[in-house]
């Protein structure tokens, strides 16, 4: 416990010596790194070792800032499953950033970003080890105001500021439904534990509880309709910090959500049933988005939403496991769900890292004025397909792996294997879903990477470019392993979930029962079958790449252009972009993107020249979010009497405000 | 024995099956036609050739064709082939098995489109979105196969004790039947939804996503297709097939015998179907999802 506290301070001051130290000079950010690294380690030591052996798992100071609020930490299997992608990423992300933001370069907000960079991380390790609300709000705020500052790293450009205006009103108002929760569960309870007592909630406060934490938590993990702030805020921030967003920051949306379901009653069918529903919402027109995105990182950004809706099918399916008593759905959706928050937390990082070794070689986020990046970046190009085959959730990398455990939770609901308990036919549903989701995602990444990297360059910013510097690449890399590690060999990881799904079925008031019946999770999928067959796969490919070379030596081919129907001089500009590719696919949901396209109007015999343009963004941003705040922006400007910018006034509100509640009790 | 039979099945067969729809179809138009065993002969052809190789693809474009018949290589051993357990069979393989074809899907796409072709470029986006809207069909029938035998297992699915199942939930699988034929078309690229024939590249899906292939890859891309044809038109055979003997031998020949004249009722919709209009085809998928998804609904409680 205390290496994991030493751990925590280490990363939350990883960027302060650097931020005192001369503004043009790197020695700061190689010190960030080390410290930050170093404060990893140990966190992962800590973790590791209380994943081994146990240990002490509670602190506990007493502290009368708040009544009834101690300062009160602690591990258990929920917890420590969260902290590992917090210790993993945010290192790997410093790292990356000593080459990707060097601060030779970037002297303006290079030590800005690397404070915040290591108080975002810190914030998040406090709130998942938090074991009251206070501290677990505290450790909140800190990370989502550290992540403002992190998107608006760049608000000298209009883009960036309009992105961070709109992560900051949504953070706001998560947190705000945050406050209401926690309160009203405080008021309720008595207590501020964080696992609460919730054997004591009425059906009604359960409920208020389970749709006020939806809706705070679901803001920040980005499930549909809430997502409005996700694409430009991942989009925008620069890539070390998108990775850190989508790979970490997001799922503690997912922990706030599995946290506090873990200790309501009694849940009723409709809470699992509206999870899996909003996960196939979320994953299937998140990916309809993410196939229409012209800008790569906002795709990746889209495509984070999909993983969202993914763990919130897995979410859906342990809490209709605690409903219907079923523990084996409980283990399969709980470690599926804390399964995939660690894979989305290696390939999303990972994919955002390529990212950003693409925005660095070329200045541009635009797919369309790339293509045939591969041959001067050959290793970001292997890095990213690695990366989006993981995405896709194709064996044999990681992300096949959590899927499958979702898969088989879903097909049990179906009544198998026989015998083992009630069934529940409707929630079955979600497989299809989950395929068509699968189907989705290879048909948006296959394209995304060819639009980026195969074929030729679409314009002469792929001519100049480089491939990415080692400070770069080796968190890359170490990625591209982590994905094919867990992918073929699941069994080794497999174990260190059970401590997770022990955790969240015990916290519930009626959970000892159930929790007597969970079986370790080796037991309900056949892991060693998908290593074995992962490592065929991988050998027969060998053979068979091994059979084509010899095949294919310069002796046997010889070369020429592109066949392109008897043409001879294909030019780049023919190929298809990746505006063409989705055409089919924003087609299809029109009815939920609502495409923006100008189309030249053609009325005479010899036109003149004309321009044709096409546009998908966020239509519920664009077209619900905005307009509605507009016209509460409109109705409240009486409101703007209380606002004098005076700073004597606020103070005097203060003073009222103090007054009032000192006075309240009587 | 029985590993040995699939073997030689996943062998043998795929591009047999392919000889008898071209036979099939050559007997309508009123041609001899070429030989049965013509697809083999192409096949040896091809990988004794030199190739070709435009100078815009790298290394993702020779991972294309040995990606996509490794995948469908080591799919086809977690189907059951007649009413013999699969030699490799667990449970869960069934969607070891889908994924393994939309891995192989991925790699194809992207050697395609290493080529830089607006033509590939076309034919990939719809292979994509068309099998995009053909999976959600095949997980609904999963689902029916699943809950009547109580398995998440292929050869428990579709291998063993079949009589049963068509007495208990004969209605789904029908309703399944049908779509997943629609399925086998769709993602074999078949008429009505591509001409295998046609050479005009405009209208094809499949066929011009490899036209920049030739040589050994040409053959390994065509011996992988083969394979998936084989894999579909098996689910199909195993849904149906009511014969048990008891006996490997006769078994295996009579899954033979069933997949051939499978392959002549493909031949048959070939000669006397046209081609559906671009537009038309996802409607045609999404009627297939809706089949299978009746076929949840009526299941037997």
């Amino acid at each position: 416990m205390n290496l994991l506290i030493a751990a925590i301070a280490m990363i939350a001051v990883s960027g302060l010596p650097g931020a005192l130290m001369n503004r043009r000079r790197s020695s700061g950010q190689f010190l960030a790194a080390m410290i930050s690294t170093a404060g990893s380690i140990c966190g992962l030591l800590a973790v590791g070792q209380w994943l081994a052996v146990g240990g002490q798992s509670d602190l506990r100071i007493a502290w009368s800032l708040v009544p009834g609020a101690d300062f009160h930490v602690g591990l258990d299997g929920l917890s420590a499953a969260f902290l590992l992608p917090i210790f993993v990423i945010p290192a790997l992300g410093s790292i990356y950033g000593l080459g990707y933001w060097r601060q030779s370069e970037h002297a303006d907000n290079g030590r800005k970003l690397r404070l915040f960079y290591g108080l975002c991380a810190a914030g998040m390790a406090v709130l998942v080890v938090a074991r009251n609300s206070v501290v677990f709000l505290f450790g909140w705020e800190v990370m989502a105001l550290s992540a403002f500052v992190l998107v608006a790293t760049e608000d000298d450009q209009p883009s960036v500021a309009e992105a961070g205006w709109v992560y900051l009103v949504a953070t706001h108002a998560a947190t705000l439904t945050l406050f209401g929760l926690f309160a009203a569960l405080a008021a309720l309870l008595g207590a501020f534990d964080l696992p609460a007592d919730g054997g004591k909630l009425s059906p009604a406060a359960a409920n208020a509880a389970f749709l006020l934490a939806l809706v705070g938590f679901g803001f920040k993990a980005g499930i549909m309709p809430l997502h409005v702030w996700l694409p430009g805020a991942h989009a925008n921030a620069p890539s070390h910090v998108s990775a850190l967003m989508s790979g970490v920051l997001i799922k503690m949306g997912v922990y706030g959500l599995l946290r506090v379901f873990s200790f309501l009653p009694d849940p009723p069918l409709w809470w699992g049933g509206l999870l899996l529903a909003l996960g196939v919402v979320s994953g299937v027109i998140g990916l309809a988005f993410a196939a229409a995105q012209r800008d790569f990182k906002r795709l990746l950004a889209y495509s984070s939403i999909e993983n969202i809706g993914i763990i919130s099918i897995a979410t859906g399916l342990a809490l209709l496991g605690r409903t219907t008593h079923r523990a084996d759905w409980v283990v399969l959706g709980v470690g599926g769900a804390v399964w995939h928050v660690w894979n989305h937390a290696l390939f999303k990082s990972l994919l955002f890292f390529c990212a950003g070794s693409v925005l660095h070689a070329t200045e541009t986020r635009d797919i369309n004025q790339l293509g045939g990046l591969a041959k001067r970046t050959p290793l970001t190009a292997f890095c990213f397909l690695l990366g989006a085959v993981a995405v896709c959730g194709l064996p044999p990398l990681n992300g096949f792996v959590s899927e499958f455990l979702i898969y088989v939770g879903l097909f049990g609901t179906l009544g198998i294997p026989d015998g083992a308990g009630p069934s529940l036919p409707g929630a079955a549903l979600a497989a299809p879903g989950l395929a068509f989701i699968g189907a989705l995602a290879v048909a948006c990444y296959a394209t995304a990477f060819a639009g980026i990297f195969l074929g030729a360059p679409r314009s002469s910013r792929v001519e100049h470019a480089h491939e990415a510097n080692w400070a770069m690449l080796v968190p890359m890399l170490l990625l591209v392993g982590c994905c094919v590690f867990v992918g073929l060999a699941p069994g080794v990881i497999a174990p260190a979930l059970d401590p997770a799904i022990a955790a969240w079925t015990s916290a519930a008031p009626d959970g000892a029962a159930l929790a007597a019946e969970l079986k370790p999770l080796t037991e309900q999928v056949p892991l060693g079958w998908l290593s074995a067959l992962g490592l065929a796969l991988v050998a027969l490919a060998a053979f068979g790449g091994a059979a084509l070379a010899a095949r294919l030596r310069p002796r046997f081919t010889s070369s020429s252009v592109t066949w392109g129907c008897g043409y001879l001089a294909p030019s780049a500009r023919m190929q298809y972009t990746s505006t063409s590719f989705s055409e089919i696919l924003t087609g299809l949901f029109r009815w939920a993107l609502r495409p923006q396209i100008r189309r030249p109007r053609i009325d005479e015999l010899f036109p003149h020249s004309a321009s044709f343009e096409t546009a998908v963004p966020d239509s519920v941003l664009e077209s619900v979010v905005r307009p509605a705040l507009r016209s509460l922006g409109q109705r409240i400007l009486w409101f703007r009497v209380f606002q004098q910018g005076n700073v004597r006034v606020y103070l005097f509100y203060l003073f009222a405000a103090l007054l009032l509640l000192l006075i309240w009790p009587y | 024995m029985e590993t040995a039979i699939h073997v030689l099945a996943v062998l043998g067969l795929p591009l047999l099956l392919r000889g008898v729809i071209n036979k099939t179809k050559a007997a309508f138009a009123g041609r001899v036609g070429p030989p049965l065993l013509q697809p083999f002969y192409d096949v040896i052809r091809l990988v004794q050739k030199d190739s070709v190789i435009s100078q815009t693809t790298g290394w993702v474009f020779r991972a294309g064709p040995v990606v996509s018949l490794a995948t469908a290589l080591l799919a086809s051993l977690l189907l059951p082939f007649g009413r013999e357990t699969a030699p490799v069979s667990f449970s869960g393989d069934v969607l070891l098995f889908v994924y393994l074809l939309a891995l192989g899907r991925f790699f194809l796409a992207i050697a395609s489109l290493d080529t830089g072709s607006a033509f590939e470029g076309m034919g990939v986006t719809r292979e994509l979105t068309f099998s995009a809207l053909a999976e959600p069909a095949l997980f609904f029938g999963f689902l029916v196969m699943a809950s009547l035998s109580r398995s998440l297992n292929l050869s428990e699915m579709l291998g063993e004790s079949f009589g049963a199942q068509w007495q208990t939930g004969g209605a789904s699988l029908v309703l399944v039947l049908v779509s997943w034929f629609i399925v086998l078309l769709a993602e074999n690229s078949r008429i009505p939804f591509d001409d295998p024939n046609t050479h005009l590249e405009l209208t094809m899906i499949h066929e011009v996503i490899v036209l920049d292939h030739s040589g050994p890859a040409l053959a390994m891309i065509l011996y992988g297709a083969a394979v998936k044809l084989l894999l579909f038109c098996a689910m199909i055979v195993q849904l149906l097939s009511p014969i048990d003997s008891g006996y490997v031998l006769v078994d295996a020949a009579v899954f033979v015998v069933e997949t051939l004249v499978l392959a002549a009722i493909i031949g048959v919709i070939e000669s006397t179907m046209a081609r559906l209009r671009m537009p038309d085809v996802p409607r045609l998928l999404v009627t297939a999802c809706v089949l299978s998804a009746f076929g949840i609904i009526l299941l037997p409680r």
